[in-house]
């Protein structure tokens, strides 16, 4: 028998891994392509949010001046990183969706059988389908940009990193929840029970303190929210500033949802004995 | 030998699917695993692949233990799973660039290896066609076609002519058994008995238990394969 230890890039080279990780990150980008009523949906649902909501919110609502912001801002500008933050959730559950397709399909099996570690492997397709809803993201804001909600132009750049890190966080969460869920069927709960709750129990529409005004048990729920902090990440990045607790509370997050989804696709969790 | 199983079992929670299985398959054969369904092959198939995992019996491939080096053995692994695989929108070629860089080919490489799988798999003038536009022989050919790219020690097949009209069946099962002759160590889930020649290595699954292991021709003893399979499956194992 041969003795060897192959779980590391030294046997299989680099350059299987890059070769392997670029595949699996251009499939994904290659079957969101092949989807454009994905495209559009996903583009569709913030704006409505943004265009026809945040409009009726505007007179509502009243924002003082908390940081990041320099100065009354309204309510449209307000709710666009939660909006950027929206579209990565909606994207993470899609990626997870997927993978739940692909595993009922069968095609989740040629994925698990290559010979690369299984983490790697998930962390590729990962990567993938952040680097889509970062695409997104910027498709949104650009739109939102020609009905004249304008962020500092700097903002474009600097929110990059905070919405790859915001991506990888719900997407890890996305894994992780494909990893439990054994049907499509059962993905409708996901829809009640993760997206609803995480969106609605943040600070995307609605800062922290308007709602300690309203509920202090609400509002400490918003602020265990992970969520919350992968908005208000993106929303400091807008305005090239750095949200040390977001950045610390996104990364934790995404490290414990990566960390629950490998354990889910572990193959010797199974129901063995 | 090419693939070596030892005193595998595996259950799902109380139902035990496999009970302490022992199985070789030397260099050049075509073993076929034959079982009625339910007997055990796909689970079977699923721990030799490493979708699933046992805690007790060893699996090893080209010499290879599959729990301490996974990655070494999967390697050596062509798989047609039971379950079509193949992305329906990408072409032919598509899907198998996108298998030859999982396992680390591109470029040039695996452009050559690809166009020599198809070409052995009479599928070259597909290589453009999008999956979703052939018939279900070419595509399983495709699948076939994918799993030999990486030049693999040990091919196996679970069950692949399911759905497949009679002469795509032959088509399939013949290439397979000329594969072997060329010196690959090949293992073939079937329930189907015609897909398999005297001179393969028969292991006869039922119950989660083998009951027979040996030649064909040597088992059957001159009865029909059949009339054998059936008069070995109908008792309780």
């Amino acid at each position: 028998m041969v003795s060897s230890q192959d779980q590391g890039p030294s046997m299989t080279g680099f350059s299987h891994y890059r070769t392997a990780f670029w595949a699996i990150a251009t499939r994904e980008v290659l079957r969101f392509v092949h989807q454009r009523e994905r495209f559009i949906a996903a583009l569709v649902r913030p704006l409505v949010w943004l265009l026809v909501f945040a409009a009726g919110f505007r007179a509502a609502l009243g924002l003082s001046i908390t940081p990041p912001y320099q100065t009354y801002i309204t309510y449209e500008t307000y709710i666009v990183p939660g909006l950027c933050g929206m579209i990565l959730l909606f994207n993470g559950m899609q990626s997870s969706l997927s993978l739940v397709y692909d595993r009922e399909m069968g095609s989740m099996r040629l994925l698990l059988t290559a010979p690369l570690p299984r983490w790697f492997l998930l962390f590729s397709k990962l990567c993938g389908a952040t680097f889509i809803g970062i695409l997104q993201c910027y498709a949104f804001l650009g739109i939102a940009a020609v009905f004249g909600i304008t962020l500092p132009p700097l903002g474009y750049v600097a929110v990059f990193p905070a919405l790859l890190l915001a991506g990888l966080m719900l997407g890890a969460l996305g894994l992780a929840l494909s990893s439990f869920i054994k049907q499509l069927e059962n993905f409708a709960g996901v829809m009640n029970f993760v997206i609803f709750p995480m969106f609605f129990l943040s600070s995307a529409l609605y800062p922290l303190w308007k709602m300690a005004e309203s509920s202090e048990l609400l509002h400490d729920i918003c602020a265990a929210n992970p969520f919350t902090y992968a908005v208000e990440l993106i929303r400091f990045a807008l305005y090239q500033q750095m949200n040390l607790a977001a950045f610390a509370w996104t990364s934790l997050a995404m490290i414990c949802f990566l960390a629950l989804a490998m354990w889910g696709y572990d193959p010797s969790r199974s129901k063995s004995s | 030998m090419t693939l070596q199983v030892s005193n595998l079992s595996f259950s799902y929670g109380p139902k035990q699917a496999l009970k302490d299985v022992n199985l070789s398959v030397e260099q050049g054969q075509f073993a076929a695993l034959l079982g009625p369904n339910g007997a055990g092959k796909s689970t079977f198939f699923a721990l030799l692949t490493r979708l699933l995992t046992a805690k007790s019996g060893e699996i090893t491939v080209a010499g290879y233990d599959l729990s301490a080096s996974p990655q070494a053995a999967l390697a050596q692994m062509g798989i047609v799973f039971q379950k079509p695989t193949l992305d329906l929108d990408l072409s032919v070629r598509q899907n198998l660039s996108y298998f030859a860089a999982l396992h680390g080919l591109s470029g040039k490489l695996a452009n050559r290896r690809i166009d020599a799988a198809l070409d052995r798999l009479n599928m070259v003038e597909r290589s453009g066609e999008k999956v979703r536009a052939l018939n279900g022989g070419h595509r399983r050919r495709t699948e076939l076609a994918r799993a030999l790219i990486h030049n693999p020690s040990v091919l196996l097949l679970d069950e692949p002519t399911v759905g497949l009209d009679a002469e795509s069946r032959k088509d399939i099962t013949d290439h397979v058994h000329s594969l072997a002759c060329s010196g690959m160590t090949v293992l073939w889930a079937t329930h189907l008995t015609d897909e398999i020649q005297m001179t393969d290595q028969l292991v006869l699954l039922h119950q989660g238990q083998i009951l027979q292991d040996g030649m064909a021709k040597d088992l059957c003893d001159g009865l029909d394969l059949q009339t054998w399979f059936l008069a070995k499956t109908k008792a309780p194992a």
